[in-house]
């Protein structure tokens, strides 16, 4: 007779509360097991069932995203997305939030994230030879901000430089909304040939499932549960909640990993993260639509009197599970004794369909996969349109400030939203596996693929300030800047990862928030020919009610080829002409009597605060978008290059044109920097011109020789093609009619620019 | 002429330093795993960098204890050619194959960024080929490259001419503002007495070829080559 355990305490609604089960959702529970949940089983719903493992608010509009191509091997549902780049290679990237951690304990939180990711990528058989990262801070003037943006940064470096991947790029963005929740996405790519992709099926019943990797410990537990809820008072005492990494076992890890799938005895495998031992089981199960039973004495432990709970539920980090052939074990144990890295057998693979728990030979959980994870609650959450708080620019008929757009400039540049990230860059890791073709600094993180003449490119590319007035739009620029960035360094963007983060589903605002997003990420993607091949969802990013910007990151990875056709976003040589692909037009007039009037309201302030910039941007609404226009601007450029008549391409974003220009004076890698004589139509309101946030522009630097082949090219796109001047001197001058507007020593301006971030950091 | 690329549990560049032999030099080259104790026959060792045991301890503390740096002694004593680049300098020392310490960077944080370097000495196998004086531009990724030897170590090696490599400005001015860590004397590389044995902080293996923007590192590897087919003809 099989015995279960009987409910070790009574199902109390302080009981469920601490494990975010509702009162319905515990009916249901009792409906599938048709009895009561004991404690663990109780234990694993609540993190199978969180937000963060099932995406139950979330499912339902995720499904509106395109999310299939030509070249996609793998969409959303697996570890990874993969997707086919010729030449017998494919790669696997994604994109996850380590957010709630990051607040709690940084240095680990945001270390752990990058070991997550990581782990999602090489468990799919590839090697991670890329990894980025998005990061979201309050404003640097709070201590406690700094505090947790040097842990975070330590902890990505300490983690990534140590597992050896190079940490390329991604970006750093400073909002107030942030504060109390800081985001930390980590993003990772790597390599295989097509035919070595291994899926986190459990296939074959009764073939043995391997635990390897860190002994299990009280680490992390209900780390799922607590991604899954907002901030309160009582949030410090969550410490114990985060999990702590070991890049060294984590390295170790991979290298067996990747040499054990070699001997073609493992027939599936999958990470243990969010939820451990119980989501890698129930997943590895369900997608095999087989069972999987394990009895947890054979379970490696480094604490001592774990119970089933703590087992099952622990987050311990660099761990996977694998299935193995039968009759073939000795071959993977082999390769695991070689890296010193416990590999044990903890269970088989059976046909029940069942989650089968057991510890010496007792069951203390049995539960259907499918009840974790297919039928997981799904919810149509409430959707409510909020009251536009917005007023009408266009009402406000009082003079336009007078500014000297040579102050706003180098004001501009000292923001730390504008300011360069080589503060943060510096400590990782950019160059180890000699891939690294492109530095950061420029508009995408490039990688070239030995032994092929192709270059893969990345960027992510999130927002927060444009969503929280128009998620649609917002959304749909966070994808159209991601293509842009890619396209400037002479990339075909093929696909797309997100993370999407925001605050409490159960608010209809924010719900309204979230479909927005889905919707504007849709029709962007499907634009650009970017489907989505799987991302993440954080939610309940609020602290004491007040939730963040809905801010969506998007990850997309281009290809070139050949590698000879990467460019970069500087001035390359002196007498070279500068263009701008796009044109001036200012298609809303809404938006550019918000500009003015952004302005007339920060002009007295502009010398007084220490980060006008950020102040300005938020006075914004979010910018018009032409999506057809957008893509046929990226073709010109993009074609542009690709017939060679390119020598520099910068995408104008955050700052405008003024910004823009001002960072192609700079000097890099390559060269010293050189300013440039530039010169723009007269305009009522020169700031605005120079400034304000319109999309689809790149700027352009080329021999003179080939600008009527460049006119050529816009003109097919039907793309406007504006000159705008010549490269050359020390100087940054940008003259309208016959006045001058900006007028600045490159120098002080690159000056200003470079070590403004550093400022805030030393002691 | 064959080259060997240790491998220890944690090391990240060795796959760098075998492409930049294999692929650029085209020369062979084999992964010796640091429970061997025997070389095969190979004729140069390359101890590249990474986090050999995740710098528990003391970064290269454990990796000495391997049986592969046993045999590495030895081949050192007889002349053979070694080179640790980055983590495998810090081995180095830790063996006493090279005198001195390295300790965290000034700034106690992680820094990679490219650097300039000056040769200091022609007078090796791992830079005949370059001019003395000639500046490199090499970067370095690391958080423990403090070079730091006592008073009398330091003597011996300014005396005996074993600072193979200094930090400089691009024009070649050894100043403090080119220290990328507060290394003593601007140290980047040194040799052993028998001058045999070399230990540098920078990475040249991520400066040998033109598509990674740099390939002022070639040199150092070209040096050995030549050294080397030289040592076989005499």
């Amino acid at each position: 007779m099989r015995k279960i355990m009987i409910t070790e305490i009574e199902m109390t609604p302080e009981v469920l509360s601490r494990h975010n089960i509702t009162a319905e959702e515990y009916q249901r529970i009792v409906r599938v097991l048709g009895r009561q949940p004991n404690l663990t089983e109780l234990g694993i719903f609540s993190v199978m069932w969180s937000e963060h493992c099932s995406y139950k608010s979330s499912k339902v509009h995720l499904k509106r995203l395109p999310t299939t191509g030509a070249r996609i091997l793998q969409g959303p549902g697996e570890n990874a997305g993969i997707i086919d780049i010729g030449g017998d290679y494919a790669i696997a990237f994604k994109i996850e939030s380590h957010n709630h951690p990051s607040f709690i304990e940084p240095y680990q939180g945001a270390a752990t994230g990058v070991g997550g990711i990581l782990r999602d990528i090489f468990t799919m058989g590839a090697r991670p030879i890329a990894a980025l990262n998005s990061l979201r801070f309050g404003p640097l003037e709070q201590s406690k901000n700094r505090s947790i943006m040097e842990g975070v940064v330590a902890g990505i470096a300490g983690y990534g430089n140590c597992f050896g991947v190079p940490t390329l790029g991604g970006e750093v963005v400073f909002e107030e909304s942030y504060s109390g929740n800081p985001l930390v996405n980590a993003f990772a790519l790597g390599i295989f040939k097509k035919d070595q992709i291994f899926y986190g099926k459990a296939s074959g019943v009764g073939n043995p499932v391997i635990y390897v990797g860190s002994k299990t410990g009280r680490d992390g537990i209900h780390g799922a549960t607590m991604a899954s809820a907002e901030f309160d008072e009582e949030s410090e005492s969550k410490r114990p909640n985060v999990q702590v990494g070991d890049p060294f076992l984590e390295k170790l890890l991979l290298e067996a990993c990747l040499e054990a799938m070699k001997t073609g005895a493992i027939v599936g495998i999958q990470d243990m993260g969010a939820a451990g031992l119980t989501c890698s089981t129930c997943e590895m199960g369900g997608r095999a639509g087989t069972g999987i039973e394990i009895d947890l004495q054979y379970v490696p432990q480094r604490e001592t009197g774990m119970t089933p709970y703590e087992i099952m539920l622990s987050e311990s980090q660099e761990r996977m599970l694998l299935v193995a052939e039968k009759g073939r074990e000795e071959e993977v144990f082999e390769v695991f004794r070689k890296w010193e890295i416990d590999a044990v057998t903890v269970g088989q693979v059976t046909d029940d369909g069942l989650l089968r728990v057991k510890d010496q030979g007792q069951v203390v959980a049995e539960i259907p996969n499918s009840a974790l994870t297919d039928e997981a609650p799904l919810y149509q959450r409430p959707i409510r349109k909020p009251v536009s708080e917005f007023v009408d620019a266009s009402l406000t008929k009082s003079a336009l400030p007078r500014l000297a757009c040579g102050q706003v400039l180098r004001k501009f540049l000292s923001s730390p939203n504008l300011a360069s990230r080589e503060w943060v860059y510096h400590q990782y890791d950019h160059m180890v596996r000699t891939n690294t073709v492109q530095l950061p600094g420029g508009d995408a993180a490039v990688i070239r693929i030995k032994g092929t003449e192709k270059a893969l490119a990345m960027s992510l590319d999130g927002n927060g300030r444009y969503c929280r007035q128009d998620p649609r739009r917002g959304a749909q620029i966070a994808v159209a800047e991601c293509c842009r960035n890619l396209v400037c360094v002479g990339a075909l963007p093929l696909a797309t990862t997100n993370c999407l983060n925001f605050g409490n589903p159960e608010k209809p605002e924010i719900m309204w928030q979230l479909s927005e997003v889905i919707d504007g990420m849709a029709e962007a993607c499907r634009m650009f020919e970017t489907p989505v091949t799987g991302g993440n969802v954080s939610l309940y990013n609020e602290t004491l009610g007040e939730g963040i910007y809905p801010t969506p990151v998007i990850g997309i990875v281009g290809s070139i080829e050949p590698v000879t056709h990467m460019t970069g976003c500087w001035f390359t040589g002196d007498g070279q002409t500068v263009a701008l692909l796009g044109g001036l037009s200012e298609p809303c007039d809404d938006y550019r009597a918000a500009v003015e009037q952004a302005f007339r309201e920060t002009e007295p302030e502009l010398n007084s605060l220490k980060d006008a910039y950020t102040r300005w941007a938020n006075r914004l609404p979010c910018p018009p978008l032409d999506l057809p226009q957008e893509r046929r601007v990226q073709q010109a450029c993009l074609k542009a290059i690709q017939e060679g008549l390119i020598r520099a391409a910068h995408d104008c974003s955050d700052g405008g044109l003024a910004v823009a220009l001002a960072e192609m004076s700079f000097s890099n890698f390559h060269a010293a920097g050189r300013g440039a004589r530039l010169s723009l139509p007269a305009a009522d309101f020169p700031a605005g011109v120079l400034f304000g946030e319109y999309q689809s522009r790149i700027l352009v630097t080329l021999e003179e020789v080939h600008w009527e082949a460049l006119q050529k090219i816009a003109a097919g796109y039907g793309v406007e093609l504006l000159r705008l001047g010549t490269t050359g001197g020390d100087r940054l001058t940008i003259q309208d009619g016959s006045s001058t507007l900006i007028d600045e020593p490159v120098a002080e301006l690159e000056s200003i620019w470079r070590h403004s971030l550093g400022q805030y950091f030393k002691r | 002429m064959k080259y060997g690329v240790l491998v220890f549990p944690g090391s990240n560049c060795e796959h760098d330093a075998y492409h930049m032999v294999s692929k650029v030099l085209h020369l062979p080259v084999e992964f010796i795993w640091h429970q061997s104790s025997d070389l095969r026959g190979c004729d140069a060792i390359i101890i590249p960098g990474g986090f050999s045991y995740g710098d528990y301890l003391r970064t290269g503390a454990i990796a000495r204890f391997s049986p592969v740096m046993e045999a590495v002694k030895k081949f050192a004593a007889a002349g053979g050619l070694v080179i640790g680049i980055c983590n495998g300098f810090q081995i180095l020392l830790e063996s006493g194959l090279l005198p001195g310490a390295m300790l965290r960077n000034k700034g106690l944080k992680y820094v990679c960024r490219h650097v300039h370097v000056r040769v200091e000495s022609v007078e090796t196998p791992f830079t005949s080929l370059a001019k003395h004086g000639r500046v490199l531009q090499i970067p370095i990724g690391h958080m423990e490259g403090n070079y730091f030897a006592d008073d009398s170590t330091l003597g011996q090696l300014e005396q005996k001419g074993q600072v193979i490599f200094r930090y400089c400005t691009a024009d070649g001015q050894v100043t403090d503002a080119a220290n990328p860590n507060g290394s003593l004397a601007n140290i980047a590389g040194i040799c052993n007495e028998q001058r045999n044995v070399l230990g540098m902080m920078p990475h040249p293996e991520r400066a040998s070829e033109a598509v990674l923007g740099c390939d002022d590192g070639l040199v150092v590897f070209q040096s050995m080559v030549s050294s080397l087919e030289l040592l076989s003809v005499t």
